[in-house]
């Protein structure tokens, strides 16, 4: 019993950390599902979560609410969404490029838009907590705090913030609307076969649209969960990638809403471990440089990317713009 | 695909579009700048005499064009096999490391000496570095995107650790090598020109900018000239259509990834060896990406390049200029400036062109009747 007790004790901590890193990844991989199974690709999910992160904090400190830092979150990555869906949609441009646009664009303006407005070297002020998106407590339901059942319960599922509970919400919402809805029949639809959702007189581009703005109020659940409720404020380039690792854990779910929950999880673990590891050595290794660390996430989106786990085949229209034939 | 457009003459193509483009991306930035609550028209005032005024700050200008030629080319060439090397920064960064490793190496020899070997270096690593996310791509069909993408952040932690703790000097707390012999430096093209009354003040322009032009003239060869770059540009237009012809894609796709990547090393010789004269964390400070919207703005030819780096050189000495005068517009403006030339050059690329073909039939009609 002590052994397990003092398993639990080590690992809770680290779990319900890696849940929390896990919500960001989370929402932008569903984001990218949501335009990639429309037949949009969106590389700029890293400049729309940047943009709204900036916006959220921003909003958060100037109206002393996380629930107003939601509204400008999402309301500017939307904005971004709907400038990819014109170059992309209306323009039929190419949409890698306006995608790398779109996060130059983010990277830039934030930077630029903080220094201007708060001169703190592209930060937004510091938000006090009433600003912030803070853990709920839901008491410890009569469990002795110590014992592993409580630990489990106190360290690992609660004490969240009300935008993780929406983060794993939004995973079996995506999976029912996309796949037992009209519309979402419609939306994979037009991502496989736009031809032949237009032959039925729906009309492509309006079925795209919608899902690139689903995509932005995503990503900007994302951005908002990273400027007001992980951390108190935006800091430049606080997104660090994730845009790319939720792409490629899309890849890896091979486009479904259930699968990438593990590789989401697996993303936030690998980040509480490594945040817990910094500094203690390994047996048999020694003291592993703090870069080893923070390479691994990179180097495993690389890895899951090579799809030496599994072929994924993306939806068969995704990238192409569709121009009806005369 | 489909053409969706009209055809319209060489002269709209390859002028009038472009500069149409262009002009709507520098409105845009000008919003920006009337938004901060600065007057846009004074700040390009400020940035062009900052950067072609004086002779120093054309030495200035010349000096970040160098950069831009190469990371510019360096993407060209990838995009003319249907790659976009979002990869360019890691690939300067890790040929920065080569460049190093030799001056270090041979640290006092001659400069014109280490040079062809420095060229070498910066190229091999710069390639190697490429060449991951190129093999991935070509035999398991990895997203190349998001593998060079990635490959940035892991050269620039492998770059933190080297500097640190491996190359980093003992007793200095910052993270860089030591400082490279005289001899071993690249001269300053004003140790030259300002004897000769050219006073090029402080500009760090070096004998790298001929190297750049000399590898605009050699990517136009390969190109255009040789039967690779036929196969490059064809597995770049259709990849089915050059499996028919007996072209090997994926080899292809490797190749041209590697010279890609030489290219974008080759940058790294400009800094490394002609202006800091030691490797230091970031030294590639974003001219990486900048290639991208250079590439793009150049329509991926040399000449085109050569044009948008210029342009760029300008708008990154004139941005310095600028900071310094106006501290609200800071260096991030540039960033901006960069991702609307990559939105209207390049997503939006076709925007004007069903207005441009609507207007020319008009006035061609007009022309008949008369």
């Amino acid at each position: 019993m002590s052994d397990l007790a003092s398993f639990v004790d080590l690992l809770a901590p680290v779990a319900g950390s890696g849940l929390r890193l896990s919500v960001p990844l989370l929402f932008a991989r569903l984001a990218g599902l949501w335009s990639e199974r429309s037949g949009v690709v969106d590389i700029g999910l890293e400049g729309k979560m940047l943009a709204a992160a900036f916006a959220s904090g921003a909003g958060a400190a100037a109206f002393h609410s996380p629930w107003a830092g939601l509204v400008a979150g999402i309301v500017v990555s939307v904005a971004l969404a709907l400038v990819h869906g014109f170059a992309a949609i209306t323009q039929r441009g190419n949409q890698i490029v306006s995608g790398v646009a779109i996060n130059f664009l983010a990277a830039g303006l934030t930077v630029l838009l903080g220094q201007v407005w708060y001169g703190q070297g592209g930060r937004t002020p510091q938000l006090a907590n009433p600003e912030r998106f803070l853990g709920l407590d839901f008491g410890t339901l009569g469990l002795d705090p110590h014992s592993p059942l409580g630990r489990i319960w106190g360290d690992v599922i609660s004490g969240h913030n009300v935008l993780t509970w929406c983060a794993f919400l939004a995973v079996p919402i995506t999976w029912w609307v996309l796949w037992r809805t009209r519309f979402g029949l419609r939306l994979r639809a037009v991502g496989d076969n736009p031809h032949a959702v237009d032959t039925a007189g729906v009309s492509v581009a309006a079925l795209r649209y919608r899902a690139v703005i689903v995509c932005g109020v995503l990503t900007g659940f994302a951005g908002t969960y990273l400027a007001v409720a992980q951390s108190a404020g935006f800091v430049r380039d606080m997104t660090a990638g994730k845009g790319f690792i939720a792409l490629a854990a899309l890849v890896f779910a091979k486009w479904k809403p259930l699968n990438a929950l593990g590789a989401c999880l697996l993303f936030g673990m690998l980040d509480a471990v490594a945040i817990r590891l910094q500094g203690t050595p390994l047996p048999g290794v020694g003291e592993v440089p703090v870069q080893v660390f923070q390479a691994l996430p990179y180097a495993l989106t690389v890895v899951l990317l090579a799809g030496f786990i599994g072929r994924s085949i993306p939806p068969k229209a995704s990238g192409i713009p569709y121009t009806k034939d005369r | 695909m489909s053409a969706p457009h009209r055809d319209l003459p060489p002269l709209v193509d390859y002028v009038v579009v472009p500069f149409l483009n262009l002009a709507v991306a520098f409105l845009v930035a000008g919003l920006v700048v009337l938004a901060i609550g600065e007057n846009p028209l004074q700040a390009v005032a400020i940035m062009l005499h900052g950067a072609l005024g004086y002779p120093e700050g054309i030495g200035f200008t010349l000096y970040y064009t160098t950069g831009f030629v190469f990371t510019g080319l360096s993407v060209a060439v990838a995009f003319h096999a249907g790659l976009f090397n979002t990869g360019a920064e890691g690939q300067a960064t890790l040929g920065g490391l080569g460049v190093a490793l030799l001056c270090l190496t041979f640290d006092g020899a001659p400069w014109w000496l280490v040079l062809p070997f420095a060229l070498a270096a910066s190229a091999l690593f710069g390639a190697a570095w490429a060449f991951v996310p190129a093999w991935l791509q070509a035999r398991r069909g990895s997203h190349i995107v998001i593998t060079t993408i990635m490959f940035n952040y892991l050269a620039a932690t492998l770059m933190v650790w080297l500097l640190v703790e491996v190359l980093g000097q003992p007793g200095s707390m910052s993270p860089e090598t030591k400082t490279f012999e005289e001899a071993t430096r690249l001269p300053f093209l004003r140790d030259f020109l300002t004897p000769l009354g050219i006073d090029l003040g402080q500009s760090p322009v070096n004998p790298m900018v001929f190297v750049a032009l000399a590898a605009a003239v050699f990517v136009w060869l390969l190109i255009w000239r040789t039967r690779f770059g036929f196969e490059l540009r064809t597995v770049g237009q259709n990849p089915t259509a050059a499996v028919y012809a007996g072209i090997d894609p994926g080899g292809i796709v490797i190749a041209a990834m590697l010279i890609s990547g030489g290219l974008s090393g080759l940058m790294a010789v400009n800094e490394v060896m002609g202006v800091q004269h030691r490797l230091l964390l970031e030294f590639v400070a974003g001219a990486g990406f900048v290639g991208i919207a250079v590439a793009l703005m150049g329509r991926s030819h040399p000449f085109g390049v050569v044009l948008s780096a210029a342009l760029f050189g300008i708008l990154y000495q004139g941005g310095a200029e600028l900071a310094f005068e106006k501290p609200a517009i800071s260096r991030d403006m540039i960033v901006v400036i960069q991702a609307l030339v990559i939105l209207f050059a390049g997503a939006l690329e076709h925007m004007f062109r069903p207005a441009l073909g609507r207007l020319l039939a008009r006035t061609e009609t007009a022309g008949g009747r008369t």
